[in-house]
């Protein structure tokens, strides 16, 4: 049986005469013991769907089960089961890290003494001893986020929800979470994970399910997500952003190429592997563009996603109001 | 654990919750108490030698229950602003995804109100005592009003818990809060008698479930309490103070569960 399942989940949000199709008939199936890596963009739909499962959140249409149960019909046996660690940290700032833990094991219905050890144990597990008798409201990003995760495997779930654990997070914090997060599933948590990084879900997931507007478009392992973009990749990072339009020309005249104008950077799929390599340093010689970096490379998930809807996973420009658009929808 | 047991123990942890917030943020309590200070120093002082009393009587005795009652009733914003801020936080999503009793995050708020602002209810007697406001009356009556304003305070949380899960934003909450407390606290006879009103605002001033509990607990602390004699709300006013607690609890406790059942953000 599988951990986690859904099949044509639907959810509309109104408001205002405005309408948002925030998922669009979501079929996913969690494998006990697994990581799901939950990809997309901004307002794809990634957060609706862990709150639906997580029981915060009624779906308009389709069915969600979590261990077998009803989400919308057993709610009360499913809280059981789960702990939920969402974008924004949810721990009570006045209290300290203890007295937070502490709680969420009341509430969970341990005895006062087991909520304590559990909570000294979980304090211990997270490096937040140092913290512990510290409002959370001084703590940092990072600590924050560690606070809250502890707090959703207070009740030792056997499902976990992260959405999007490490976004905010400077690099050091992000891979400390991840760590925290392989530990926990070597203890057999099955982890449902949504996230915009590439490279999270390429670190952690066991499986990968690409959702753009309300739906899944894509699913597999990170590598048979790759195989589908094709081969190798060259990528060319020119000097001058001036010469970016003559190195695409001189790369692939008959286009196929894409070009990310911050990073100067020009990619071309190189289907004569490492001789076309050759073939094109020649070309940027003759035609006297001059390089930073010019490499050989195995397709990333960035090029999956672009691949499979069009455009890229993450569009800084469209980035921020898309969350808005979400919080607006919400 | 029998159901409801379970959810009076889960109530207890909120509650507890709640009231570590006071000595965390003491400014909550110390603004609390001086706004009501203020507004005693400003009655008392500066406008209280304007209002003459019907029939005499000390107005500074006179005024202090409507200030006890027009805190009680304020305090609602607070909590207003509580749930819009734990909501926004994403607490409540928190708590929602608990396998604890559904009551619990309201229940534990209310009750937390309750000790909470007795105790603010004691430093502002208090005060009222340093101004000259008395208590004539017996001590089962002046314990009788204690509960009444308890059980004000008590119904006063769960309107406040429905305008805070209601709104998003915690700046709302403390609009729609002085929206809907002010003009309830002013239309009254908290601080002038109800004949000096303009005779449209009159009736409302003294049906005003305000003016009910103020009037309550001057009688019942022996404070002057001028109301209209020919008036069925004044001279009623202990039976229409519980009608309107009790009233207004059943109405909104159940509103205030509700919403927090059907919360979806």
């Amino acid at each position: 049986m599988a951990a986690i399942e859904t099949e044509g989940l639907v959810k509309v949000y109104r408001s205002r005469g405005n309408e948002v199709r925030a998922l669009d008939g979501v079929d996913l199936e969690v494998q006990e013991g697994t990581i799901l890596g939950l990809l997309g963009p901004n307002g794809a739909g990634k957060t609706t769907t862990v709150r639906i499962l997580a029981t915060l959140l009624h779906a308009d249409e389709g069915r969600a089960t979590v261990a077998g149960l009803d989400v919308a019909r057993d709610a009360q046996a499913v809280r059981k089961l789960i702990g939920l660690s969402g974008q924004y940290a949810a721990v009570d700032e006045n209290l300290t890290g203890r007295e937070n833990l502490w709680m969420f094991g009341r509430l969970y219905r341990l005895s006062s003494g087991d909520a304590r050890r559990r909570a000294d144990e979980l304090l211990g597990r997270f490096g937040l001893e140092d913290a512990a008798d510290r409002v959370a409201k001084t703590y940092s990003g990072g600590m924050r986020r560690r606070l809250d995760l502890a707090g959703a495997l207070v009740g030792r779930p056997r499902l976990l929800f992260l959405d999007e654990p490490t976004t905010g997070l400077d690099p050091r914090g992000r891979l400390g979470m991840w760590d925290v997060i392989r530990d926990q599933v070597r203890e057999g948590t099955t982890l449902l994970l949504t996230t915009q990084y590439l490279e999270e879900a390429d670190a952690l997931a066991d499986e990968i399910a690409v959702v753009d507007h309300g739906r899944i478009i894509a699913r597999g392992t990170s590598d048979q997500l790759k195989a589908q973009v094709g081969g190798e990749r060259i990528e060319v990072v020119v000097r001058n952003p001036e010469d970016l339009r003559r190195a695409v020309a001189t790369l692939a005249p008959d286009g196929g190429s894409t070009c990310d104008r911050h990073t100067r950077r020009v990619t071309v799929a190189a289907r004569g592997g490492a001789q076309e390599l050759v073939e094109v340093v020649r070309r940027l010689g003759e035609a006297e563009i001059q390089v930073d970096d010019v490499g050989l490379r195995r397709p990333t998930l960035d090029d999956v996603f672009l691949e499979l809807t069009g455009h890229a996973a993450e569009e800084a420009e469209g980035d921020e109001e898309d969350e808005r658009d979400e919080e607006l929808a919400a | 654990m029998s159901t409801f047991a379970e959810a009076v123990s889960d109530g207890r942890v909120v509650a507890w919750r709640n009231l570590k917030r006071v000595p965390r943020i003491p400014e909550l309590a110390i603004f609390a108490i001086l706004q009501s200070i203020m507004f005693v120093l400003l009655f008392a002082f500066v406008f209280g030698g304007a209002i003459p009393l019907p029939g005499g009587g000390s107005y500074r005795e006179y005024l202090m229950p409507g200030i006890y009652i027009q805190t009680l009733a304020f305090a609602s914003i607070t909590t207003a602003i509580g749930m819009a801020d734990d909501m926004s936080k994403g607490l409540i999503d928190r708590f929602r995804s608990l396998p604890m009793a559904r009551s619990a995050v309201l229940s534990g708020r209310t009750t937390a109100d309750v000790v909470y602002n007795a105790l603010i209810l004691v430093v502002l007697m208090l005060s009222g005592l340093v101004v000259g406001w008395r208590v004539h009356g017996t001590f089962g009556d002046f314990v009788l009003a204690i509960v009444l304003m308890l059980m004000f305070t008590f119904t006063m949380s769960w309107i406040g818990v429905l305008l805070g899960l209601l709104v998003k934003t915690v700046e709302v909450a403390q609009q729609l809060g002085f929206l809907v407390i002010f003009p309830l606290t002013f239309v009254s006879n908290a601080f002038v008698p109800t004949e000096s009103l303009p005779s449209i605002l009159q009736p409302i001033a003294e049906w005003n479930p305000v003016s009910a509990l103020v009037s309550a607990t001057r009688d019942l602390f022996g404070n002057p309490n001028p109301f209209p004699s020919d008036s069925w709300p004044g001279e009623h006013a202990l039976l229409l103070s519980f009608a309107w607690t009790i009233g207004l609890l059943v109405v909104f406790a159940p509103l205030a569960v509700r919403r927090y059942r059907s919360i979806e953000r």
